[in-house]
């Protein structure tokens, strides 16, 4: 029985990679969702959005460490915190200056937000520098946690999870449960009818897009817990991220985190049995094989055009 | 004129752009230009190909791929491996421990040509494979969108996927693909050296008149009822398909054209600048494809050129001398031409450089010669809107 429990234990690892995969996937894909879901916008740069929140963290912990020690162990709640609001605030500023004027040309979004995001990425590097730099983590986020002998579950994994969950569940709430998403809700349907019933499209709109950006923010104060941070840490994820959300189907938040669930699994799976890239590979073509068959993605919803 | 002629040449202002741009490639470049620099414009000439393709696409026919490097990248694969073949054959790898494959299959331990490899022994099978590769891949991925009506923004996504994966898949296949450094060192087409100034003058020439043809067929298909097809399914798709026309067949071939010319881009690509590489076929060259035909003005074929040579140049000429200010550069004119000049340059010579050129004419005898940017007359010159409000 002792090859039986080893093989738990891989399985129950492997497992929770695909966990802390689907975590910064999922927390991606929510800003996202949010953005091009409920808006309709391709927002290329929201990758960038993540790249922000990263460095937040990351001023955040070396400000704490020269000015404030005893604080050390608490920054890192603060550090989420400033990370929603400063991305949110530059999310307000780009819907404000750049997306308001161009909600009739979605393709043109996408293209406006690319030349954004590569604007962004060449400030971070001009900010920054070109190297990559890391957040100091907490004493609390450090080490692992051991059910059993041959079980190895990091601690820092388990915060982003606890992080994820958190984030969802507000995000659930704001928008099913808040006058706000109510409003939200009702200009995604029919835009012209909520502005008819006296629902200030332009406000709804540009909030919409700052949540979006700061929950990216928050993405990117979690993503410092697991990796270290660059100037294209961002852009990395996008199409990934892009393709989760179309896969859940765009304007399901339930098919986002359905989606989100099922290709982090199937990648961290197929890694298992072959090299990364092959994985990636795999899972891609899978998803866009499926897309081909079910075109509005796995849950959607009615809406009359 | 005849009209079949005036079909391809788009009229006596279609005429006149043409001979402008022709002028400048064929005469004022390979004049003025030294024999590196000329090779430089042909590199840049062949992403016009990808670029007059977009315009087709993109302008005309409103599908914005976002995986042009592909079908330029698998253009491109298909000509080196030929050449690679020919670059490596036993004498000149008699060092390697299996002589007579390419090198870096020997470094990454194969001791034997793949499959996939050996049909590109034959210089006619490589260039039927240069066309039909891509225009095959286009097929499969423009049936499978468009008869279920996936279009616009699902579209792009999807292009762009597919752009990753391939260079995932080219870089993971190290000793398939040659990985991230590609296929290099290419030496020969059929025994005449591709690397001496002479040869590469007479590739640029090849380049360019592939290139011209590439837009008259552009033209012609504009011109044509199915050019005009492509404007209304653009504007009013669903107007097109009540009045009984297959608006799917009609996309997946604009798509399938635009495939091909940037295939010939890619292996025209891969003859000039002696190699190739999974970096002109990602996800970053795919956009950078768009910003060209942008540029140069989305319903201009012969803009689209322009486009591709200014936007190259500049970055060429910038990050060579001030490599910091590149990105912001290239950030700022996709965001600047999106959001003010939709129309790009041949947009602007649209609406203030025919004005400017009457007012020359009047005031002087002897007017100087501008540089007309397009005349391919913009057929609607404000934005096109889109139904997408629910």
């Amino acid at each position: 029985m002792e090859w039986l429990s080893e093989f738990g234990a891989i399985a129950a690892m492997q497992g929770f990679n695909g966990l802390s995969v689907f975590c910064v996937l999922l927390l991606m894909a929510l800003g996202l969702a949010i953005i091009f879901g409920q808006m309709g916008v391709i927002n290329m740069a929201h990758g960038e959005f993540l790249t922000i929140g990263a460095y937040t963290t990351y001023v955040v912990s070396v400000l704490t460490e020269q000015y404030a020690a005893f604080f050390g162990p608490y920054y890192f709640f603060l550090a989420i915190v400033l990370s929603f609001f400063i991305a949110g605030a530059i999310g307000w500023l780009v819907e404000w200056a750049m997306i308001s004027k161009l909600y009739q040309r979605p393709l043109d979004t996408l293209l406006a937000t690319w030349g954004l995001s590569l604007v962004m990425q060449q400030a971070f590097r001009s900010i920054f520098g070109a190297r990559e730099v890391s957040a100091t983590l907490p004493e609390w986020l450090m080490g692992s946690w051991n059910p059993t002998e041959a079980i190895d579950i990091p601690r820092n994994g388990l915060f982003v999870m606890g992080l994820t969950v958190l984030m969802t569940g507000m995000i659930f709430l704001m928008l099913y449960r808040s006058r706000w998403g109510l409003q939200v809700r009702a200009t995604v349907q029919n835009r012209v009818m909520s502005r008819a019933v006296g629902i200030n499209t332009k406000r709804v709109d540009r909030m919409t897009f700052a949540l979006g950006c700061g929950v990216a923010g928050v993405a990117g104060a979690a993503f410092t817990t697991i990796g270290s941070t660059g100037p294209t840490a961002g852009s990395l994820y996008i199409v990934d991220t892009f393709l989760v959300v179309v896969f859940g189907g765009a304007s399901s938040l339930l098919g986002t985190i359905a989606s989100a669930f099922s290709i982090a699994q199937a990648q961290s799976l197929m890694e298992f049995f072959m090299s990364g890239s092959m994985a990636k590979v795999f899972t891609l073509s899978a998803v866009i094989l499926i897309l081909m068959l079910r075109p509005q993605g796995l849950f959607s919803i009615k809406v009359r055009k | 004129m005849n009209p079949t002629l005036d079909k391809f040449l788009g009229g006596k202002q279609g005429a006149i752009g043409l001979a402008v741009l022709a002028t400048l490639i064929l005469v004022v470049f390979p004049l003025a230009l030294d024999a590196f620099r000329l090779n430089m414009v042909g590199k840049y000439l062949t992403y016009a190909f990808v670029a007059v393709g977009l315009v087709l696409c993109w302008g005309y026919g409103g599908i914005l791929s976002l995986g042009q490097g592909v079908f330029f990248g698998l253009g491109g694969y298909c000509m080196a491996m030929f050449l690679k073949l020919e670059a490596s054959d036993p004498e000149s790898t008699k060092i390697q421990s299996t002589p007579g494959i390419p090198d870096f299959m020997d470094w990454n331990q194969i001791t034997e040509l793949p499959l996939l490899w050996q049909p590109f022994h034959s210089f006619g099978f490589t260039l039927l494979a240069v066309i039909a590769v891509p225009v095959i891949l286009a097929l499969v991925i423009g049936v499978a969108m468009f008869k279920r009506r996936v279009g616009d923004v699902y579209f792009s996504i999807v292009t762009q996927a597919i752009a990753l994966i391939l260079t995932v898949l080219i870089i993971g296949q190290q000793g398939l693909t040659g990985g991230v450094n590609g296929i290099t060192d290419l030496k020969t087409l059929m025994g005449w050296d591709i690397r001496d100034d002479s040869s590469k003058l007479i590739l640029y020439f090849i380049n360019a008149f592939l290139l011209f043809g590439c837009i008259l067929i552009g033209r012609f298909i504009l011109a044509s009822k199915l050019g005009r097809l492509l404007m209304a399914m653009r504007d009013k798709e669903e107007r097109v398909r009540f009045s009984g026309y297959d608006v799917a067949s009609f996309k997946i071939f604009v798509f399938c054209v635009a495939a091909a010319f940037s295939a010939i881009g890619g292996a025209m690509f891969a003859l000039q600048v002696g190699f190739m590489s999974p970096s002109f076929v990602g996800i970053v060259p795919s956009i950078e494809m768009v910003i060209f035909a942008a540029v140069g003005g989305r319903m201009s074929l012969l803009g689209a050129v322009y486009g591709a040579l200014l936007v190259n140049y500049g970055k060429t000429y910038f990050s060579e001398t001030f490599p910091e200010l590149w990105l912001y550069l290239m950030g700022g004119l996709f965001i600047a031409v999106v959001m003010y000049f939709p129309n790009g340059i041949a947009g602007l010579w649209e609406s203030h450089g025919r004005k400017w050129l009457g007012k020359l004419k009047r005031q002087s005898a002897t007017p100087a010669k501008p540089v007309p940017v397009a005349t391919v007359p913009a057929p609607n010159s404000q934005p096109r809107e889109l139904e997408s409000t629910p």
